[in-house]
């Protein structure tokens, strides 16, 4: 699905990502850890191809198309979606209206029929139940005046309504009650298939107790420094990060 | 990133302006310049009565003596309005029936959009087709005549209902009020009269669709919209010119009269040609427009896009006279290329209870400047007036303005006053939301920016919210118009 070869990436003239190697299989659930500043959200931001950081070396694929020098929204079409870990408002625009132009973007790339309105409205009211939401939810202006827990609850409705090949879900879990922890969890379980990827950022082991990851890589200042099973997790919550510097 | 954006947003303000064409058809011209014997020559072939010519002369006198405001943040060269032509009419008179319309002016108008045609008109709005200084036709008139409604051309209203005129015109807007509103009342060709009766409700939209056609001629429309008691009319204007290379004046005045309980909803979409990329050319656009809300509980609300002209100062006001009366002020001005805006209101409170409203949405791109300029006025016999007004800014680009200039005088010190206003540029995270959703970057330009106005194009009446919505995506980016 998507290969990391030796990646790395700057702000601002600031080295954060010194040489990620990384490969993601479809049909896998990987999962970052890191302290705060390691670089773990850079990694999610400059897969998306955010422009706001300086890719200084090695590449990304997904799928043997070299996507490194992509456009955003082109790689987004091939398949990459973010889970954001702040969703920016857009006052004005209305969340169906936006989801719908996202999905049709998506549909006309892959030479697919325009979703009409009717059909769009029964698929998002399926998904929206699930999540537990109300249909007026996507009467709503996008992430406008939501609170923390809808805006990631509105990230999954996305993330389903998209269907894209390799889902990142950077912090997606921070500052979420369990209840909506267990529904953004439900949201990811129900998108992840044997066709498809999912990368977790976080801090936390409590997500991992709803989504059963393949494959853990632990980060220390831009580089990845140990990766293995479900045991590392365990390990990071009882010992921190300390052990990996030694 | 920044770069990339500003190339497509660059790549997008070079869209052509679709209506810049120009009607080749034989028309009566005055020789450029103004002096009384021009003005009494225009009264003459419109066939004035006595008053109405010694009131253009009285206007006339006036704006000898005044200068043209400098207060305004705009610059232009110096207008000559001894260069400029005050008349200019397709040769054929106005007829009853369309079928005596020059089909050049017809097919003008169909390219416009704008069917004269009753039959294929859209349904529920009546069109007064204003072409340079005159009134081409007028529809639905037997349709609304049949309510007591008047809707007709500014100069048949003369003579058929002189003593309307006689009692309203510069009843709003005196004639001395401020230079272009002297000079409008001095030279006024044609425009709009309208007026609905004691506690009729006008059964559809009614709009005038001004053209300016002819070369180096000032256009000077007059319309007049008078809401009896318990009457409610909802208007709109639509405005456009061909691109030519030297700037033409136009100086309009809008008065409006609601009585009691009565209500006036009037809209604009003015869509004149701004000029080039380079700045050359484009309509100077000084438009005086004023309601007065005469009677107790009555309500005028204004709702303008303004996305055409070089040059645009305007300020729709309100006075609210009666007890309970409402002024509202709805407005989205976009500036790009070398564009300048200087727009805004006056809400001026005199009843008791009196409430006003004030939204504006200024986008800048380009090298476009937009100014807000706004003034709440609380007279002393005020009581308990309320305010609320908010101005949002958005910049698109490093090298367009947004500034805002409130001005808040309160006599009465139970008035209840809110502002708020925001300057914002087009985020950067914004768009790499959308574009992380796979929508291209123009679109999300014009999502962002339709989302933004979103508040002032829901008081669009329904058919024109398209067309505004259209409009700004034409202008801002790069769909085919």
């Amino acid at each position: 699905m998507i290969k990391i070869k030796n990646l790395e990436a700057s702000i601002d003239d600031k080295t954060i990502l010194k040489g990620i190697d990384m490969e993601i299989p479809a049909g896998e659930v990987h999962v970052i850890m890191g302290r705060n500043g390691s670089g773990k959200s850079t990694l999610a931001n400059v897969i998306a191809g955010n422009e706001a950081y300086e890719v200084d070396g090695g590449s990304i694929s997904m799928n043997d198309t070299d996507i490194t020098e992509m456009s955003i929204e082109n790689r987004a079409l091939e398949g990459i979606f973010l889970c954001f870990q702040y969703p920016v408002a857009i006052p004005g625009v209305g969340m169906a209206y936006f989801l719908r132009s996202a999905l049709n973007a998506h549909r006309k790339h892959q030479g697919k029929d325009e979703m009409d309105a009717l059909e769009f409205l029964n698929n998002a009211k399926a998904i929206l139940s699930e999540l537990g939401l109300d249909d007026s939810f996507l009467k709503r202006s996008i992430n406008d005046g939501f609170s923390g827990g809808e805006k990631k609850k509105s990230e999954i409705l996305q993330l389903l309504t998209i269907n894209p090949k390799l889902a990142v879900l950077d912090e997606t879990d921070s500052g979420l009650d369990v209840d909506a922890l267990r529904t953004v969890a439900k949201g990811v379980n129900k998108f992840k298939n044997e066709n498809n990827s999912v990368l977790i950022i976080t801090h936390y082991q409590r997500l991992l107790n709803y989504i059963k990851p393949d494959v853990v890589h632990l980060m220390i200042d831009g580089k990845i420094v140990e990766s293995g099973d479900m045991s590392l997790v365990e390990k990071v919550e009882k010992d921190g990060y300390s052990w990996l510097e030694k | 990133m920044v770069d990339k954006n500003q190339q497509v947003i660059d790549k997008t303000l070079e869209q052509e302006y679709k209506y810049g064409f120009t009607t080749d058809i034989d028309q009566t011209k005055f020789d450029p310049g103004l002096n009384e014997e021009v003005i009494t020559k225009l009264s003459r072939i419109k066939n004035e009565p006595k008053w109405l010519l010694e009131w253009r002369l009285k206007a006339f006198k006036n704006w000898k003596k005044m200068s043209e405001p400098t207060w305004a943040k705009i610059e232009y060269e110096p207008i000559d309005y001894q260069a400029l032509s005050y008349y200019a009419a397709p040769k054929q008179k106005k007829n009853d029936s369309l079928d005596d319309v020059d089909p050049e002016i017809l097919e003008t108008y169909n390219k416009l959009g704008i069917s004269l045609d009753e039959q294929k008109r859209l349904e529920g709005v009546a069109v007064d087709a204003v072409f340079d200084s005159v009134s081409i036709a007028t529809t639905f008139k037997e349709e609304l005549a049949k309510h007591g409604i008047i809707f007709c051309s500014f100069s048949e209203a003369v003579h058929d209902h002189p003593e309307l005129i006689k009692k309203y015109l510069g009843s709003v807007i005196p004639a001395t009020d401020n230079y272009f509103a002297a000079l409008n009342s001095a030279v006024f060709s044609d425009g709009s009269f309208v007026y609905i009766p004691k506690g009729v409700r006008c059964p559809m939209e009614l709009s005038t669709y001004f053209r300016i056609n002819a070369t180096n001629t000032g256009q000077f429309e007059r319309t007049l919209i008078v809401a009896d008691e318990g009457s409610y009319v909802s208007y709109l204007e639509g405005c456009t010119a061909p691109m030519r290379d030297e700037n033409q004046l136009h100086a309009a005045c809008v008065e409006l009269v609601a009585h009691k309980d009565a209500t006036i909803k009037y809209s604009t979409i003015q869509n004149w040609y701004s000029g080039d990329k380079e700045g050359k050319g484009g309509i100077y656009n000084f438009v005086t427009k004023r309601g007065t809300c005469l009677g107790d509980n009555s309500k005028i609300s204004w709702t303008q896009v303004e996305t055409g002209s070089a040059i645009t100062w305007k300020y729709p006001s309100v006075i609210m006279q009666g007890d309970n009366s409402v002024g509202e002020f709805y407005s989205v001005a976009v500036t790009k290329n070398k564009q300048q805006a200087d727009t805004g209101t006056k809400m001026i409170h005199m009843g008791k209870n009196t409430k006003s409203t004030i939204i504006t949405k200024g986008i800048s791109a380009g090298e476009g400047q937009n100014t807000y300029r706004g003034g709440v006025k609380i007279l002393k016999k005020a009581e308990n007036a309320q305010n609320f007004s908010q101005c949002d800014s958005i910049l698109i680009g490093d090298k367009c303005g947004a500034h805002t200039f409130p001005y808040i005088d309160v006599k009465n010190p139970s008035a209840k006053m809110e502002h708020e206003a925001t300057t914002s540029s087009i985020g950067e995270d914004q768009l790499f939301y959308c574009n992380q959703r796979g929508i291209k970057l123009d679109d999300a330009v014009s999502m962002i920016v339709n989302g933004f106005c979103k508040e002032v194009f829901e008081e669009l009446p329904m058919e024109f919210a398209v067309e505004a919505k259209q409009l700004i995506e034409v202008t801002l980016e790069n769909s085919v118009g």
